[in-house]
C-alpha cells in the first residue's frame, strides 16, 4: 500500500521548544499518526544531558518511500513548530529558507541569559515582524495561555499539533489522531487530549 | 503495554532505535538484560523492564558496568541469552571483565549493548570504544538504520553462539534516539537458549572444555585460550564475508567509492541524493566492522582508485581499511584514501547530511550544495538578537541549586580557598553558572572522591586548602565507595557531600541499590548511604538543602573540624521525581513595595545571582516576578531573599 503523495518528499517538518515543553512526546504522536497512513518516518531527536533548560529540537522526515537522515540538511525546514516563539529563530538560522511556514507558540520561557540580564528577550512585535520577513506564513498561538486555563501548560505541545493539522496538506485530521493518542494515554486523559487538539485545529481553521 | 512487545509479525512500528533494539532482543529470546544508565542507551533496559514479567526476563540495573556485564555473563554460562547494556564511558568501566570474558568466551548468546554519543551531545567526551573489539579480539556490529537496529541485535545472539564469544553491538545518538519505521518479527516462543531446558552452570568437563568446563582464566593456558579466542575470530570473519548487513549501491566501476557504518550510512545517502551523485559514487555499507571481511572488501576496494570512508566517530575503520589494504598486497592497486584525518571530514564532532555532502562535493571538486546564502546570512543576524542563548541549568525547584549555593557560600565565608571536587550527574552543572561556579575538579564517575583523596593528603607539601567531593547516591554506589574506602583508610582530610536526590536522575529516574524498587518498580531492599559510610567510622551529618539556614551552620561546622574523612548528605528528592513531579508544595509570591531590585546583593541577588528560571525579572517594573508556568513551589527562593519580598505559601 502506498500512502498518498506529499507537497515534498521528504517533507521535512521540526518542533523546537525548551526542555519539558513536551517535544518528544508531539513528535512521537505525529510520526505515529503519519506511519499510521503507511507514510515512511524518521524521526531525529536530541534529548538528555544537554536539554537541562536547553533547547529541544525534533527533526520529522516524511516520506511516501524511504527512511531519510535523522537530520534535515541546512535550509531544508518545510514547516517549523515553535513551543516557545525565541527558539523558533535559533531553528530558522539553520534549517530556515524563504518558503519555510512556522506556527509559534506566543509564550516565552526565559532564558536565563535573559533572566540575569545579560541578554534582551525581543518584544512581541518584533519576533512577529522578523517572522515576517523570514517566512513565507507564519502563525502566532496563544496555546500556553489557552493551556493554563486548562488546567496545565503541558497541553500547548497537543494545541500546536492540531493547528498544524489546519494549515498544513499533512494527513494529521481529528479521527487519526484520537485513534494515536487513546493507545498512547491512559483512557482518562484522552478527553483534555481531544480538547487541546480541537482548539488548536480551530484556531486556525 | 508497549508495542516492543506487543506488536505482531509483519507489523510496522515507528520505533526509537533503542526500542527497536529492545524488541530485536526480544525476537532472540533474551532473557537476562543488566547495564547502569546512561544517555543515549538507558531506554533499552527501561522498555525490557516494562514487559520482564509478562516474558519471563531478569532485568537488572546493576550498580556499574562492570557487575553489569558481569551479571549478563552469568546469565550466557547457565545458558541463558543475556545482554549487558550501557554507554560509551561505561564500556571502559566494564572493560577489565570484558578482557578475561573474551579471552575464555561464552555459551548462550551475549551482547554487549554500547551506545555512544558521537558530538557529546549528553556526555562529557567523544569515546569511540569500537578499538576495544580489536584490542581485546571480540566481534563488532553496527547498525545502519532503524530496521537493522533491530534486525542486527536479533542476529547479535546468533553470532554470538556461533563464535561462542562476546559480541559488541555499537549504536550512536542518532540512532538510539532517533526513530523510523520497522518492520517486525516473531518473537521468541523459547524460554531457554536452544538446547537447554532450564538455566545451569556446567562446570564438570575440563579446563578448555568451552561448554562444560569452568570458565576460567589462569596463567598456564594462555597461549592455547588465546589461540582459540583468534579461530573465534577468524569464523566471526568468515560469516562477515556474506553478511546480508554488509551492502553494496552504486555503478560497477564507481569514480569514488564510499565505506561507511551506523548512522553515517543515512548521512551518505542523503547527501548521495543531495548532489545526484547516484551513478559516480559507490556506497559499500558494512554492518560488521570488526573484524573486516578481507575478500568483500578487496572486491569493492579493486573497483575504484579513491576510497572515502565516512563513520561516527574517531578514525577506526578507515585506519582498519587502510591497513587490510596493505595486507592485500600490490593486486588491489593504488588508492587514494580520504576521511576524517586528512580534511573532508573534521576530525571530531558528529557528522551530518551536510558535513558529508560537502566531503564528497570536496573531492569530487564540486561547488557546495546550494543555499541561499542571502537569507541564510539574514536569518543569523536576526537569531544572534532574537533567540538569546540558552544555557543548561538546573530545572526549576532542583535541590542542587539549593547545595550549591550553600557549599559556595560556606566555601566563600571559611575564606581559605577552598575548593570541590566534581563528579558525574546532574550536579555536573556545578561547574558552571547554574551551580555558581563551584566545582573546580569534573572527570569519571567516582572520580571527584578519588581526587579528594589525593587532595586531601598533600599536607605534608604545605597544602593548605579546605577540600571536598560532592557525589550523586547513585555515583556513590557505582564507583565513589572504593575512593571513599581510600581516603577514610589512608586518613585524608576531606569533606565528601552526597547529594542525595533519590534516584539516578539525569538519565530519567533510573532506581540504585539505595532505592526500594527494581528496573520494572518490583520492591528490593534499599542501602542506606548514612550506615555504609558509618561502617567505615565516618562521621555522617544528615541534613536538607532546602532548609538553607541550618544546614549552611552544619556546612560550615564540618569545614572548622579539620582532620580525617567527613561525610554530610544533603537529602532533597529530585524535581522531577515520581513523588513531586507536578506537585506544588507551595504558592509563591513576590511582594513589590520590599523587593529591593538592583539595590539587592550586589544587583539583584535572586534574579542575577541565584538564577532560578522560575524567578524572571521585569524590565519595566524594574521588579523581580515569579514565572507561574515555570516554578514549581519549592520555596527555596523565600529563604536567600534578603528582605523576606519573596513569600511562600503551603498549597492547601
Amino acid at each position: 500500500m502506498t500512502a498518498p503523495q506529499l507537497p515534498f518528499d521528504p517533507y521535512n517538518l521540526i518542533i523546537t521548544g525548551v526542555g519539558g515543553q513536551g517535544n518528544v512526546l508531539a513528535s512521537r504522536l505525529m510520526g505515529r499518526m503519519l506511519v499510521a497512513q503507511d507514510y515512511c518516518v524518521t524521526i531525529g531527536e536530541t534529548f538528555g544531558a544537554s536539554q537541562r533548560g536547553g533547547s529541544v529540537m525534533s527533526h520529522l522526515r516524511i516520506s511516501t518511500q524511504s527512511a531519510w537522515s535523522p537530520q534535515i540538511p541546512h535550509g531544508g525546514a518545510h514547516m517549523v513548530i515553535a513551543l516557545e516563539p525565541s527558539e523558533a529563530f535559533r531553528v530558522l538560522s539553520v534549517y530556515g529558507n524563504p518558503e519555510v511556514q512556522v506556527i509559534w507558540n506566543t509564550r516565552p520561557t526565559y532564558p536565563v541569559s535573559v533572566i540575569t540580564g545579560q541578554a534582551v528577550y525581543p518584544g512581541r512585535e518584533e519576533i512577529f515582524r522578523e517572522l515576517t520577513e523570514l517566512t513565507a506564513k507564519h502563525w502566532p498561538l496563544e496555546a500556553t495561555d489557552q493551556a493554563q486555563t486548562m488546567g496545565n501548560p503541558i497541553f500547548s505541545n497537543i494545541m500546536m499539533v492540531g493547528a498544524l493539522s489546519a494549515v498544513s496538506d499533512l494527513p494529521l485530521g481529528l479521527e487519526i489522531f484520537e485513534n494515536v493518542i487513546s493507545e498512547m494515554m491512559p483512557p482518562a486523559k484522552v478527553p483534555i487530549n481531544l480538547e487541546a487538539f480541537s482548539w488548536g485545529r480551530e484556531a486556525l481553521a | 503495554m508497549s508495542i516492543v512487545s506487543t506488536g505482531a509479525k509483519g507489523e510496522t512500528a515507528l520505533l526509537m532505535g533503542n526500542d527497536a533494539i529492545a524488541r530485536g532482543a526480544l525476537e532472540a529470546g533474551v532473557r537476562v538484560i543488566a547495564g547502569y544508565p546512561g544517555t543515549p542507551s538507558s531506554e533499552i533496559i527501561q522498555t525490557l523492564a516494562g514487559v520482564a514479567s509478562d516474558h519471563g526476563l531478569y532485568v537488572e540495573w546493576s550498580a556499574n558496568e562492570k557487575v553489569g556485564l558481569e551479571v549478563a555473563a552469568a546469565g550466557s554460562f547457565a545458558q541463558l541469552r543475556s545482554m549487558a547494556v550501557m554507554k560509551q564511558v561505561g564500556v571502559n568501566v566494564a572493560s577489565d571483565f570484558l578482557l578475561h570474558l573474551a579471552e575464555c568466551g561464552t555459551r548462550a548468546g551475549l551482547v554487549l549493548l554500547t551506545c555512544e554519543d558521537p558530538g557529546g551531545l549528553s556526555s562529557t567526551n567523544e569515546g569511540d570504544s569500537r578499538h576495544y573489539a580489536k584490542m581485546m579480539e571480540f566481534p563488532l556490529v553496527e547498525p545502519g538504520n532503524f530496521q537493522e537496529a533491530k534486525d542486527m541485535a536479533a542476529w547479535s545472539f546468533e553470532l554470538s553462539e556461533k563464535v561462542r564469544n562476546v559480541v559488541m553491538f555499537r549504536s550512536v545518538t542518532r540512532m538510539s534516539h532517533a526513530s523510523g519505521n520497522v518492520v517486525l518479527g516473531e518473537l521468541s516462543s523459547s524460554l531457554m537458549a536452544p538446547g537447554s531446558s532450564k538455566a545451569r552452570f556446567q562446570f564438570d568437563g575440563d579446563f578448555m572444555d568451552q561448554m562444560r568446563g569452568p570458565v576460567v582464566t589462569f596463567p598456564g593456558m594462555v597461549d592455547a585460550m588465546h589461540r582459540r579466542q583468534l579461530e573465534k575470530l577468524a569464523l566471526a570473519r568468515e560469516i562477515f564475508e556474506t553478511s546480508p548487513f554488509n551492502i553494496y549501491t552504486g555503478p560497477d566501476r564507481p569514480e569514488l567509492l564510499v565505506i561507511t557504518s551506523s548512522a553515517a550510512y543515512l548521512y551518505t545517502e542523503e547527501a548521495i541524493a543531495l548532489l545526484g551523485l547516484e551513478e559516480r559514487v559507490g556506497l559499500l555499507k558494512l554492518g560488521t566492522t570488526w573484524p573486516l571481511p578481507p575478500r568483500l572488501l578487496s572486491k569493492h576496494l579493486k573497483a575504484s582508485g579513491n576510497i572515502f570512508i565516512i563513520e561516527e566517530g574517531m578514525p577506526f575503520l578507515e585506519d582498519n581499511v587502510k591497513a587490510l589494504w596493505t595486507e592485500l598486497g600490490p593486486d588491489s592497486g593504488s588508492k587514494q584514501f580520504f576521511g576524517r584525518k586528512d580534511g573532508p571530514l573534521p576530525p571530531t564532532n558528529e557528522l551530518n547530511p551536510d558535513l558529508v555532502a560537502g566531503g564528497l562535493a570536496s573531492i569530487l571538486g564540486l561547488p557546495d550544495p546550494w543555499t541561499d546564502q542571502a537569507y541564510s546570512e539574514r536569518a543569523v543576524e536576526i537569531a544572534k538578537t532574537h533567540a538569546p542563548f540558552r544555557a543548561m541549568t538546573f530545572c526549576p525547584g532542583c535541590p542542587h541549586r539549593a547545595s550549591y549555593w550553600l557549599i559556595n557560600s560556606a566555601l566563600k565565608q571559611d575564606n581559605r580557598h577552598g575548593f570541590v571536587c566534581g563528579d558525574i550527574g546532574c550536579y555536573t552543572m556545578g561547574a558552571i553558572s547554574c551551580g555558581f561556579n563551584t566545582l573546580k575538579t569534573s572527570h569519571a564517575m567516582g572520580s571527584g572522591t578519588g581526587l579528594a583523596s589525593g587532595f586531601g593528603k598533600l599536607n605534608r607539601f604545605g597544602f593548605d586548602q579546605p577540600v571536598m567531593a560532592v557525589s550523586g547516591d547513585s555515583t556513590f554506589f557505582h564507583a565513589v565507595m572504593p575512593a571513599l574506602v581510600n581516603a577514610v583508610h589512608n586518613q585524608a582530610d576531606i569533606i565528601l557531600v552526597v547529594v542525595d536526590n533519590s534516584g539516578t536522575a539525569m538519565t530519567g529516574f533510573q532506581p540504585h541499590p539505595g532505592t526500594v524498587s527494581d528496573a520494572g518498580g518490583g520492591a528490593l531492599p534499599a542501602l542506606d548511604i548514612a550506615r555504609i559510610c558509618q561502617a567505615m567510622d565516618i562521621d555522617v551529618a544528615i541534613a536538607d538543602p532546602f532548609e538553607m539556614a541550618s544546614t549552611e551552620k552544619v556546612l560550615l561546622e564540618l569545614l572548622d573540624n579539620q582532620g580525617g574523612v567527613r561525610v554530610l548528605i544533603l537529602r532533597q528528592a529530585c524535581a522531577l521525581s515520581p513523588e513531586k513531579k507536578g506537585k506544588r508544595l507551595f504558592d509563591m509570591t513576590v511582594d513589590e513595595a520590599s523587593c529591593l531590585a538592583e539595590d539587592c546583593g550586589c544587583n539583584r541577588l535572586c534574579t542575577r545571582i541565584f538564577g532560578c528560571p522560575g524567578l524572571i525579572w521585569d524590565p519595566e517594573a524594574k521588579r523581580t516576578r515569579i514565572d507561574e508556568v515555570i516554578c514549581v513551589g519549592c520555596g527555596v527562593c523565600a529563604s536567600i531573599c534578603p528582605t523576606g519580598a519573596i513569600s511562600k505559601k503551603e498549597v492547601a
